[in-house]
């Protein structure tokens, strides 16, 4: 079973897509914040990283970083999911090494659920 | 003429753009720029006479000069300031677009996970009556995504942030798309959508999402405004410059002293409103905005009661 970290404050978002993925056969570990998201990347090994921008003790683009710069953790895929639309945002994002940029209104459940599926496979 | 001659003074007044800031007077750098040339010209002219009339010693020439220009010193000094100003009231803008996106959503988006939860099949099985319900708020969730992307659409045009990425684009497979996605939305309100397409015509220049959703909102409108057993034609024709899009309804028109408005934001016409009350007013202000990012322009002719026709033009980039 894969396994997925999904590193997101907002409590309900956090309980509607675990659950939605774990339905759809994967296993989900969860954190409210930054610091404790990048701790569970670094124990938990997990096989991909659901990450929000906007996030407590450290922001999303400061999680990206280390994770990135941490050879244990660099070779996980990390698909950024988050309201955040600018342009400028995006590139960071992507030039600090995120495979995928999801704004949240943008997609349902179902179409991150495939993403995320895309990303695994490749 | 009187207007032409107010348009004129207007665009020649300094103080036009510092308004839109909310700066004074004495804080408006275009203004202020000109009183600085003013000073420079008549110091230079009274440096001259009093140089040659009144006092032949040139250390006091020198001082009258250099308090001269510890004056422009000071005013270049609230200049600075004032750019400051302007530069802040630019970022909060920006900042107030970041802030609406990302507060707005964040429970729109817990709302329509929720509810994608309810209603996805695996969950359980959902009631004829609860399942109208459930509809009822996954198209107002919807109505609302939209109307919050309309406005954030409109600030970022307003402040020159659209991301635009032009390429080669056919306009004739675009509105074919467009027409097959609104199929059963045209359906199920009566209407007949009829296509029509010179023959040979060239790709244009533009960014192919902003352009669909350019189509999207007239062919939505044309649809939405027209009443049962209505008629909607398509056409796409070229000369030697523009490719030229026309689309035709027999809708309920729009009344003619409300056509100056029609582009307006927020602007919506009276007899509209009987039929339709959804609907953000922002539809065609973003179309006219975008395709003249584009380089084209958009017009329409329009009779209350018999229908309206809408047109617009993209440039043919020579090769």
């Amino acid at each position: 079973m894969k396994k997925i970290l999904f590193i997101e404050d907002e409590s309900a978002l956090q309980k509607t897509l675990s659950d939605y993925l774990k339905k759809e056969g994967y296993e989900v570990i969860s954190a409210l914040d930054g610091e404790s998201g990048l701790r569970l990347a670094q124990t938990q090994k997990p096989d991909l990283i659901l990450l929000d921008l906007i996030l407590p003790k450290m922001d999303g683009f400061e999680v990206l970083r280390k994770l990135m710069e941490n050879p244990g953790t660099k070779e996980i895929p990390v698909i950024i999911l988050t309201n955040l639309e600018r342009m400028e945002d995006i590139g960071r994002a992507l030039e600090l090494g995120a495979k995928t940029y999801l704004v949240k209104a943008n997609y349902t459940l179902k179409e991150v659920t495939e993403k995320v599926k895309k990303v695994l496979e490749q | 003429m009187l207007k032409i001659l107010k348009k004129i003074f207007n665009a020649l007044n300094p103080l036009t753009p510092c308004k839109k800031y909310g700066l004074s007077v004495w804080e408006c750098p275009q203004f202020l720029f000109l009183l600085i040339g003013i000073i420079i010209i008549g110091v230079i002219l009274a440096t001259y006479f009093i140089a040659a009339f009144k006092i032949g010693d040139p250390f006091m020439v020198s001082l009258i000069v250099l308090m001269i220009a510890a004056i422009l010193i000071v005013i270049d000094y609230i200049i600075t300031n004032s750019f400051e100003r302007i530069a802040e009231a630019s970022r909060m803008k920006t900042e107030f677009i970041s802030v609406v996106s990302h507060q707005l959503r964040t429970p729109l988006t817990n709302l329509k996970y929720s509810l994608e939860i309810l209603t996805s099949r695996n969950f359980r099985e959902i009631g004829k009556k609860e399942k109208e319900y459930f509809e009822i708020l996954e198209e107002n969730i919807k109505r609302m995504g939209d109307l919050i992307n309309d406005l954030l659409t409109v600030s970022r045009i307003e402040t020159g942030r659209l991301p635009l990425k032009k390429r080669m684009v056919s306009l004739e497979e675009i509105t074919k798309k467009i027409i097959q996605k609104f199929k059963s939305y045209a359906e199920a309100a009566n209407v007949k959508v009829e296509f029509e397409a010179e023959k040979d015509l060239p790709r244009v220049s533009a960014d192919p999402l902003w352009l669909e959703q350019v189509v999207e909102n007239l062919l939505d409108n044309a649809i939405r405004y027209t009443k049962d057993q209505g008629e909607v034609k398509i056409k796409i024709y070229k000369d030697s410059k523009r490719i030229y899009f026309e689309i035709q309804d027999n809708g309920v028109g729009i009344p003619k002293e409300e056509q100056k408005f029609i582009f307006q934001k927020f602007f919506r016409a009276q007899n509209v409103l009987k039929y339709q009350t959804k609907g953000s007013g922002l539809g065609l202000h973003i179309t006219k905005r975008i395709l003249e990012l584009m380089g084209g322009k958009i017009w329409f002719k329009s009779k209350e009661g018999e229908g309206s026709t809408f047109y617009f033009t993209l440039p043919i980039k020579r090769s």
